[in-house]
């Protein structure tokens, strides 16, 4: 399920019982609750039985894990100590593990009212494997009470970044619902990617590496189990964003029992946000994408180049407006719960430069890049004997970051050269732009030919970022590479 | 968030309340003015995007680029006939069912196509350009009502092929676009004295609240639709979803000699078959001149082929028509041509008169010694 007008509907009405009626500390346990249960709610059946509940449990169980490992560590006798559950911790494990056994319920339930997409496993079979893991998890804990924290740390990001790949790979996908499917005695040779739609995972998986290296690097804020969960899991951010950082979202999360149910001013706010995000998804996006914006099909069915640029913008247009759209629903909606998520769109596409573009364009997931990949690799490197020089480390900075953000959207070929694209084209920005700066610095004092070169770069700028949407867009490199002989004309 | 904002509760209640205000304004306005008509005349095609070849029609609008709807005029505002006729041209229009729309053919393949590649041109200089003004519906009264609206756009001859399934009294007004437009069907009722009932249930009369904006939400919303899917048609040419492999039609039948109510032959009249709307066609076509043409049909040598042409025309009821219209047409002094079997059976896809790429080129060629 995605956002729909119905699904927000539902959520402002939920916004305006939490104003109304929920107070004080209850407001982090209601958000608790919430974002358990809509975890479930918002995710799509999956081809594999019993695939749309497992998935959302591991990611439900992956998250009080990583927060179990991402616990501050105290040091006895010179070696890390990892301090037990507080009150809190319990109460929180258990509202998630009977929230989780009590979702399982809905197998009952008739299909039309069900809060999962589909009937889930038995409770009891549930309950087991849960209080089974439990137990296999006070045994490790047991084992690893003295362990290394930052091996253990960068074990569980392993975990992580392998389901991601497994996720985000096609063939691995297929291998792993084709075995899904042999457990559970349904047609392997069926198995797809398609079977195993794990929503918010691309997000979720984010998150936890975010508060994993952020432990590691010790500037990780101490959370509790109910802030963490929620956190991760926060509903209006779970489907598509934006990627908040730890430390912001508890400040708001911190200061829920204080919040006034209905301020003015944050309901208008939140209503603006909704409002705007909901014209932008469904009224212009929608309507981009009926017949007015690339797709594979049509770019091979298109007879001219003109068309083809034209189906091209609206696809640029429509991706915009889509996710800006959605972000707008998230930020609208977060507001209405207390939460302020962070922008995820700037006007990118009047960005003068690739640079400014990537300041302005999914703004949380780059900035996630810069601060996990882009940092710590030309630090590294820095660091390095003899030491690279300044044009390599910055090349392939810039290079392995666009390539995680481009894998980050899916392990294909496609991805890869859509990240490899715009790394080439930060760089030789980059370059460019050390070169020129004085130049470009003097163009202060010919306002005439500063306006034309603005316009010159806006129009190089957002037409290079249009043609990096071929690659994003097409299934296969074959099929970008006829796209692009078209779009030049040396394809008909 | 903008802490610094003034609102208020009472800002956002005035809000609420004006938009609610001025959408109720709005919609009582609609439902007042009743502009969808005038609406569906504001287009993007013909100026930005090029007209259609043929009317809208499709149920799969992502991948047909084209939809169905109900609006008259916006179906002929994105149709290229509504461009302005050109001096030297001479407009011919060509009416009919699916098998001229073009079922599973390219544009360029139905039978305006075929007779535009032709390139011809009068003894007096003049090129005739062939529009399809065909549609899927087997309904004379549809045809009708599509001439109705066609007549503006100055026709210098009106192609009209017919065929026995388009006859039937009770098939007339099965279709929505029939239903959905109540009022042009009454008036053209009522000036041509049809034997329709201007009262049938199946008309669809939308009381004042159905008029509003939230009322007409899915013809609006149609409307907008029709622009949208301009773009991916003007950019593809794709106007229709055309399997890899069509579909055959039947050649084998079961003994079985039933049609339309009629389970054993009996004797057909003109009041069994709505010559009245052909009538009408011819009387308001006036000084155009006209040309009905009996359709190509399917003609099966297949099991009990001795009984059924094919899957729609059973032997007794197929020549009882043909003798029909030819009498009919005699005695109105209509001009008819009678192309029935004038296509050979491989020409024929997935229905009786569907035809393959080859069958309208036959077509056209068979109609060619008819046109000016």
């Amino acid at each position: 399920m995605t956002f729909d007008p119905f699904l927000i509907a539902i959520l402002i009405g939920l916004g305006l019982i939490y104003a109304v009626l929920i107070k004080g500390k209850w407001r982090g346990w209601f958000l608790l609750a919430a974002s358990v249960i809509a975890i479930y709610w918002l995710q799509t059946a999956t081809a594999v039985r019993f695939g749309d509940y497992i998935l959302q449990t591991v990611t439900v169980v992956l998250t009080v894990l990583t927060w179990w490992v991402t616990r501050p560590s105290s040091h006895k006798e010179g070696k890390a100590v990892w301090p037990s559950l507080t009150r809190e911790d319990w109460l929180t494990l258990a509202v998630v593990f009977g929230l989780v056994v009590a979702l399982a319920f809905n197998r009952f339930v008739d299909a039309d009212y069900r809060l999962t997409p589909a009937r889930p496993p038995s409770p009891l079979w549930v309950a087991g494997i849960l209080l089974a893991l439990g137990l296999v998890w006070a045994g490790l804990t047991r084992l690893l009470r003295r362990a290394d924290q930052r091996k253990v740390l960068t074990a569980v990001i392993l975990l992580i970044v392998l389901l991601f790949i497994i996720l985000k790979s096609p063939p691995l996908t297929t291998a792993a619902s084709a075995y899904w499917r042999s457990l559970t005695g349904q047609q392997v040779a069926l198995g797809s990617p398609s079977d195993l739609v794990w929503l918010g995972f691309s997000y979720v998986a984010f998150r936890l590496i975010s508060t994993l290296r952020d432990r590691q690097t010790g500037i990780l804020p101490d959370l509790t189990l109910r802030e963490y969960v929620v956190y991760v899991l926060f509903f209006p951010a779970y489907v598509s964003g934006p990627i908040d950082r730890a430390e912001r979202f508890v400040e708001d999360f911190r200061e829920l029992p204080q919040l006034k149910g209905l301020d003015a001013n944050r309901w208008l706010y939140g209503g603006q946000r909704i409002f705007a995000g909901m014209l932008k998804k469904f009224v212009i996006a929608d309507s981009l994408a009926l017949g007015m914006s690339l797709t594979a099909e049509n770019a091979a069915q298109t007879q001219s180049a003109d068309w083809l640029w034209v189906l091209l913008y609206g696809y640029a247009l429509r991706l915009f407006f889509d996710f800006s759209g959605y972000t707008d629903i998230a930020i609208g909606i977060g507001v209405l719960f207390g939460i302020r998520l962070p922008e995820n769109f700037r006007r990118p596409y009047l960005s003068t430069n690739i640079t400014a573009f990537w300041q302005r364009w999914h703004i949380t997931l780059s900035d996630w890049a810069r601060f996990y990949v882009f940092s710590p690799l030309s630090r590294s490197l820095l660091r390095r004997k003899p030491r690279p020089s300044k044009t390599l480390i910055i090349f392939l900075s810039q290079m392995s970051t666009m390539l995680v953000i481009g894998l980050w959207h899916g392990i294909t070929w496609n991805f890869i050269i859509w990240g490899t694209w715009h790394g080439v084209a930060l760089f030789a920005h980059k370059q460019w732009s050390d070169k020129t700066r004085r130049w470009y610095n003097d163009l202060s004092n010919h306002p005439w030919q500063k306006r034309s070169w603005t316009a010159v770069t806006w129009f190089l700028t957002f037409n290079y970022v249009a043609l990096g949407w071929v690659w994003f867009l097409m299934p296969t490199p074959q099929l970008a590479l006829e796209t692009f002989g078209k779009l030049l004309g040396v394809i008909r | 968030m903008n802490q610094e904002s003034p609102s208020t509760w009472r800002v956002i209640g005035r809000i609420i309340l004006k938009a609610a205000v001025l959408f109720l304004a709005l919609n009582l306005l609609f439902a007042w003015v009743r502009p969808l008509d005038t609406l569906g005349r504001l287009t993007l095609y013909n100026w930005f995007l090029p007209g259609r070849e043929r009317l809208p029609y499709g149920e799969n609008p992502a991948e047909a680029n084209n939809l169905s709807l109900n609006n008259l005029p916006a179906m002929f505002a994105s149709h290229r006939v509504s461009q302005p006729k050109a001096e030297d041209e001479l407009r011919v229009f060509i009416l009919g069912d699916s098998g001229m729309w073009g079922w599973f053919l390219e544009n360029e393949d139905t039978l305006a196509g075929q007779l535009n590649e032709m390139g011809l041109v009068t003894e007096d200089g003049r090129t005739l350009t062939f529009y399809n003004l065909g549609y899927p519906i087997m309904s004379l009264s549809k045809d009708l009502l599509l001439l109705d609206v066609a007549m503006q756009y100055d026709p210098d001859l009106i192609i009209w092929p017919v065929t026995l399934e388009s006859f039937p009294s009770q098939k007339q007004l099965d279709h929505p676009i029939l239903q959905n437009n109540p009022e042009r069907m009454r008036h053209l009722i009522e000036t041509y004295d049809l034997q329709l009932d201007a009262n049938d249930p199946r008309f669809i009369d939308p009381d004042f609240l159905e008029n509003t904006i939230v009322g007409q939400r899915r013809p609006l919303a149609d409307l907008l639709r029709l622009q949208q899917v301009g773009f991916a048609w003007s950019a593809t040419g794709i106007d229709q979803a055309i399997p890899a492999e069509i579909p055959l039609r039947k050649s084998d039948f079961d003994e079985d000699v039933s049609w339309q109510t009629y389970d054993e032959p009996v004797t057909l009249t003109t009041d069994d078959l709505t010559f009245d709307v052909l009538g009408a066609g011819v009387q308001m076509a006036g000084d155009v001149p006209i040309l009905i043409v009996n359709e190509p049909i399917f003609i099966s040598d297949g099991a009990n082929s001795d009984l059924r042409y094919n899957a729609w025309y059973p032997r007794w009821a197929y020549d009882q028509y043909r003798d029909l219209l030819t009498a009919e047409a005699a005695a109105q002094n209509w001009p008819l041509l009678d192309l029935w079997d004038a296509i050979p059976p491989d020409e024929f896809t997935d229905s009786p008169v569907h035809l393959t790429p080859t069958g309208p080129e036959m077509l056209a060629e068979l109609l060619r010694p008819y046109l000016p």
